[in-house]
């Protein structure tokens, strides 16, 4: 292929991610325009809380439990070989708090909630009923983005809450009763080198960016899809890859900043 | 499911989640020890070395928590570390307390322990301790056992020649 | 404009994207009180054109006016007290399908005004009433058949009591029962209410049917090919228009999509 087409076609590429991540950015200021209202309207935000919230609340204690289980195994194993498993209980806490709590709910978030957003938005859109909205002289970004955006920033940080507990509480299961670790211990080294605000506080941060993350990104993969099967298809596969390379990149950065000046 | 229905189960996630948030920051971290402080008061310690000490390590005494250290700052004029503490208002320690960069375990983080002296009088309000041990580095460890070695090892006629 | 004309499309061009116009300087009038349809085949630019009088987009050139004002699709204020006067009836009813056939109703009368619940209820069951379909008001949307769906859409478009009502191809995929309940609601509300209607179809029978004027459009640029009442446009000479009333499938409008010779497609030598 000839220099030119070649410079010509990535420049176009180029100009083509800009213009996606252009476009994605004022979708997003638009979302934040419309939150005053949505805040107004509580009504729609706790029927989301519900559909986005409530309904995953059986897959993330799931898996919140199975990581604690496995989690504490796996440290013990480690731990063992240097004669520190009284560090069990805080290795397994501070794992939890600080990196899997936040990043595990929110791509298990992506992929339940994420996809069921999209779809929910693209299928509206496909049914005209967006614009039927907007023909009635009432903002569907008010009436049924904003409300949706709410709901995930308040569900996120609480099903990673959850999350981290019930993983805790399933570490103290496997290494006090099944491993015999004493039970005092475990929670002891916890409550002295786990700090509430550095520690939980940050996961809970984190958490909260995440899911502004993941629901914005949801909702934009739904509003711009294109009205047809396959169209709603692809926009909820492009919802989890896209949510969660955004979310391990936001880690990465968040953990730089929080973790590293201690 | 009616919007009764569905509010009551909202807040009742949202009730979990604070319980979760509950459990995490008392059962699972130092949120406790934050509180029950009451009354307090500031000291000051400086050392040669602070090692790995961070602000918000704790301060004990025979073991137990009294406070926390609140800042960490170096004075520029005497290069000396300038540590604040603030201690549990109950807990007097006398003039000739001397305060040590200890750590916890044998890989575990540092704080701060107080040595209570004999002293009658106590450390009033925004005194300074005066006598502080700095944090064990060990490089300057091992650099003295090898010295204390080479000492040895020179100063006895060994007949062996040993370095 | 005169005082009997609602609408005003003043030399109008449009396109969704800058290498293709829809719409190329379409000029015309649609009068207050009446029932005016929009024929033509697909692509000719009537639906756009619907939705340049609703401000979903903004004409490139040219203005749309709607009772002697100018419609700025930027204007969100504008666009709100306009829209209220306006009620659109989407192609396949558009309704929201997470609410009850009873709230989709509800929905502009919740939104828009302030009144209570009771009187709520009774505007709704009125509305419901006049489509035929009270007894439906507590069905959810997926238990609804396309034709009374369509019924549930005309009854959430009529809520507000607007000035002008708008249907985008309201005949579409219905059986010959539904198509006549459906022509015939459209006429008896506008002759009720003193409404304007504007109808957007293909189905030439039941346009002709309740029309007071009709005006044919054609693809490229929504070129008027013809309007007047269904009486004139039935007896017209014109090829194009007999070919679009009569649906003769040769004509003006092309029955071959355009193509080399069959024989060079086939591979075969052309004969002279």
């Amino acid at each position: 292929m000839p220099l030119a087409e070649l410079v010509r076609q990535v420049g176009a590429r180029t100009l083509g991610v800009l213009q996606s991540f252009g476009r994605a950015a004022l979708f997003f200021v638009d979302l934040l325009r419309a939150l005053p209202a949505a805040l107004r309207r509580f009504g729609l935000v706790v029927h989301q809380v519900h559909a986005i919230g409530n309904r995953s609340l059986l897959i993330i204690l799931a898996s919140g439990l199975a990581v604690g289980f496995v989690l504490a195994l796996q440290m013990y194993y480690a731990l063992a070989r240097f004669g520190a498993t009284e560090s069990l209980g805080l290795i397994v806490n501070l794992a939890l708090v600080r990196e899997l709590g936040p990043v595990l709910t929110a791509l298990l978030f992506a992929g339940r909630a994420g996809t069921s957003l999209t779809a929910e938005i693209g299928l509206m859109k496909a049914g005209e009923q967006l614009a039927a909205m907007e023909m009635m002289a009432v903002d569907p970004r008010e009436r049924v983005l904003a409300p949706r955006l709410l709901a995930g920033i308040i569900a996120m940080p609480i099903l990673a809450t959850l999350f981290s507990a019930i993983g805790i509480l399933g570490a103290w299961v496997v290494a006090v009763g099944l491993i015999g670790l004493d039970g005092g211990n475990f929670w002891t080294t916890m409550q002295v080198g786990v700090d509430v605000w550095d520690d939980v506080g940050n996961g809970l941060i984190k958490a909260f960016v995440f899911g502004i993350l993941c629901t914005a990104v949801a909702l934009y993969q739904g509003y711009q899809t294109d009205p047809t099967p396959e169209g709603v298809a692809h926009a909820t596969t492009r919802t989890v890859v896209i949510s969660s390379l955004a979310v391990l990149g936001m880690d990465f950065i968040l953990t730089a900043l929080m973790f590293s000046t201690s | 499911m009616g919007r009764r229905g569905i509010e009551t189960l909202v807040g009742g996630f949202v009730l979990l989640g604070i319980v979760g948030l509950a459990f995490l920051s008392l059962q699972a971290a130092n949120l406790t020890t934050y509180f029950g402080q009451g009354d307090t008061y500031v000291l000051q310690a400086r050392f040669d070395n602070i090692g790995g000490l961070k602000t918000r390590a704790p301060v004990r005494s025979a073991g137990v928590n009294v406070g926390r250290v609140t800042s960490i700052t170096l004075d520029p004029a005497t290069f000396e570390g300038v540590v604040t503490l603030t201690v549990d208002a109950r807990v007097r320690f006398p003039r000739d307390s001397i305060a040590k960069i200890l750590t916890a375990g044998l890989l575990g983080d540092q704080y701060i322990g107080i040595d209570p002296g004999a002293d009658e009088a106590v450390l009033q309000p925004g005194d300074r301790v005066a006598q502080t041990q700095g944090a064990v580095v060990l490089e300057d460890l091992i650099g003295r056992f090898l010295f204390d070695r080479a000492a040895d090892g020179s100063t006895p006629a060994a007949p062996g020649g040993q370095p | 404009m005169p005082a009997d004309t609602l609408i005003d499309i003043d030399r109008v061009s449009f396109g969704y994207d800058t290498s293709r116009l829809i719409l190329d300087g379409v000029s015309l009038r649609f009068a207050r009180g009446k029932v005016t349809s929009i024929l033509g085949g697909s692509g000719c630019g009537k639906t756009t054109l619907l939705r340049l009088i609703g401000g979903i987009h903004g004409a490139t050139r040219g203005r749309v006016v709607f009772d002697g004002e100018a419609v700025d699709a930027r204007n969100r204020r504008q666009l709100q007290g306009l829209r209220r006067r306006v009620g659109m009836l989407f192609q396949f009813g558009a309704l929201f399908t997470d609410l009850s056939v009873f709230d989709n109703v509800a929905f502009p009368l919740r939104e828009h005004t302030d009144l209570a619940e009771p009187l709520v209820r009774d505007i709704v069951l009125m509305k419901l009433q006049a489509v035929g379909l009270r007894g439906a008001a507590g069905l959810r949307i997926g238990e609804v058949s396309g034709g009374m769906a369509r019924r549930v859409a005309l009854a959430r478009a009529i809520a507000l009591d607007p000035e002008l009502i708008m249907y985008d191809e309201p005949f579409a995929g219905l059986d010959l029962i539904s198509m006549g309940v459906a022509s015939n609601l459209i006429r008896k509300l506008n002759d009720t209410t003193g409404a304007t209607s504007l109808v957007v179809s293909h189905d030439v029978p039941e346009c002709m049917a309740i029309s007071d004027h009709v005006v044919l459009m054609t693809a490229p640029g929504g070129r008027i090919v013809a309007q007047g009442t269904p009486a004139e446009l039935m007896a017209s000479t014109d090829p194009e228009v007999r070919q679009f009333v009569r649906g003769e499938p040769d004509g003006p409008v092309r029955f071959h999509y355009p193509a080399p010779p069959l024989a060079q497609d086939l591979g075969l030598p052309e004969r002279c």
